[in-house]
């Protein structure tokens, strides 16, 4: 028996198929995963995401804190209230401990990471929030919904029409406070769309709205092949503790600049980038039968190291198998993935397949 | 609950057979196997004229999820395969016992299948995992 979010006997009652997530009991499907992939990518479906750890970080302090906590910089977003920053939060050896978004509340902070990760995160960030004067408080009365897709604003505009000037003010990666809840333009899919943290207490009657008017609930399994299509990556799969974001395609969330700017990791990454970084997170590209698989070996033509896919699916709008991979740096415009005793030739693209519904490589 | 035929023999890997009126056997998967694997993205069915043998693999079925290894309830030629599964695949989801079928087999020896499972002992079978 797992945690169960405020949302598993309404998951139960749309005949979602539960299976056991990072010590948490949520659905995978309700049917197939791939018609809530397409509705998705063409009209408008919602994920139960109650299972990530929100963590609010206040005090004098909270800036300072995040600014030494985080490899990517706060101080990018605090032009206005509501602003989101995508992030790893490194350990001293320049790996990647989790990733997470962070939004800027005006005189505090909202941090949302990974449940699989949740007590290590808590952990470190206890740790390191030591040296500083800051409050870290979780908030396991909030749950939270992604509502993603094309329709996705203007369904959830329909459901809360009190709310519906709010969110059509919001730019992307933005949120905003609405009552005790807090609505943001954000997900995890490549399209447009809002993740809504809102009261346990209320989120059922939300839920239940938005199905209502017309979107479809989506399982865990499309929400995987939705992100692997935009290329995002997943903790724990694409990076974890012994990997530099150097390595995983997220040198761009590393603010150098300014230089003073001390946060946990930095050497490491200063010192790694000096050396030569050795490996690179890469897409592949399956356009024949099969299907990529995470772990599978990857052979770089020229190269005595082998690299490993590190997520692997069928891509239902491609229609064809998609993957990240990563690999020595040294790879060209295709390489050999071994598939059950195969080795079969593939193409190599930058980690990103889809964007609002279509193919970008 | 996943339905299971009364008339088909099963594996515990959860193909099942079905022995026809003029003694050929059709393979395909269960209900049960379809629900666990998910969307079917690609079936690699055995080639016509080729010999598959009983508790041997015999092909494979891709879901978006997971690969799984299909194995021969039986030994014997394949006489047909289900052509239909390479544009349409999740035909295996909609109708694993009907449409969805695998291939079909003359089989060597059909006692082979005295020892695969009955629906009822495929059933507790299924509800041991």
């Amino acid at each position: 028996m797992g945690n169960k979010t405020p949302l598993f006997e309404t998951h139960k009652a749309m005949s979602g198929r539960v299976v056991d997530f990072g010590g948490w009991d949520m659905p995978v499907n309700y049917g197939s995963q791939v018609d809530e992939h397409h509705k998705v990518r063409t009209d408008a479906g919602m994920f139960d995401v109650s299972h990530m750890t929100i963590v609010d970080v206040t005090g004098p302090q909270a800036k300072a804190f995040l600014q030494t906590l985080l490899a990517n910089d706060v101080a990018k977003i605090e032009s206005a209230p509501g602003k989101a920053l995508y992030t790893g939060m490194l350990n001293e050896a320049g790996g990647v401990i989790d990733d997470l978004i962070v939004y800027y509340m005006g005189d505090w902070y909202r941090t949302v990471v990974n449940c699989a990760t949740r007590e290590k995160d808590l952990a470190w960030m206890n740790k390191v929030a030591a040296d500083f004067d800051v409050a870290l408080t979780e908030q396991p009365q909030l749950a939270m919904v992604a509502v993603q897709g094309p329709n996705a604003i203007a369904k959830t505009q329909q459901v809360l029409p009190k709310a519906a000037e709010l969110i059509g003010g919001l730019k992307v990666f933005q949120g905003a406070a609405y009552g005790d809840w807090f609505i943001a333009r954000t997900g995890y899919t490549g399209e447009d769309g809002l993740e809504v943290m809102v009261p346990a207490t209320e989120v059922v009657g939300f839920w239940q709205a938005l199905a209502e008017a017309g979107v479809q609930p989506c399982g865990l399994g499309a929400r995987d092949t939705l992100r692997l299509e935009a290329g995002m990556n997943l903790y724990g799969a694409d990076m974890d503790e012994s990997v530099s974001p150097l390595e995983a395609n997220m040198a761009w969330t590393i603010a150098w600049e300014p230089a003073e700017r001390n946060f946990i990791g930095r050497a490491a990454l200063t010192e790694q980038k000096a050396a030569g970084v050795k490996r690179k997170l890469v897409g592949l590209v399956l356009e024949e039968k099969g299907v990529l698989r995470g772990h599978q070996k990857v052979i770089v033509e020229g190269c005595d190291e082998t690299g490993e896919v590190t997520s692997g699916t069928f891509s239902p709008t491609l229609g064809y198998s998609i993957a990240m991979a990563r690999v020595p740096v040294e790879v060209g415009d295709t390489c050999l993935v071994e598939m059950r005793n195969k080795q079969v030739p593939v193409k190599v693209v930058k980690p990103s397949f889809v964007r609002n519904g279509k193919k970008i490589f | 609950m996943s339905e299971i035929r009364k008339e088909l023999k099963y594996m515990s890997s959860h193909e099942w057979a079905r022995i026809e009126d003029d003694g050929t056997v059709t393979v395909g998967i269960s209900d049960h196997a379809q629900e666990a694997l998910g969307d079917v993205v690609y079936v690699e069915t055995p080639e016509v004229g080729s010999t598959v043998n009983a508790g041997e693999e015999a092909g494979v079925v891709e879901s978006v999820k997971a690969a799984s290894d299909i194995f021969s309830p039986i030994t014997g030629e394949v006489i047909a395969v289900n052509e239909a599964l390479e544009d349409a695949p999740e035909t295996v989801n909609s109708s694993p016992y009907d449409d969805g079928w695998f291939y079909k087999v003359k089989p060597a020896d059909l006692t082979e299948l005295d020892d695969a499972l009955d629906a009822d002992g495929y059933a507790a079978a299924c509800e041991d995992e």
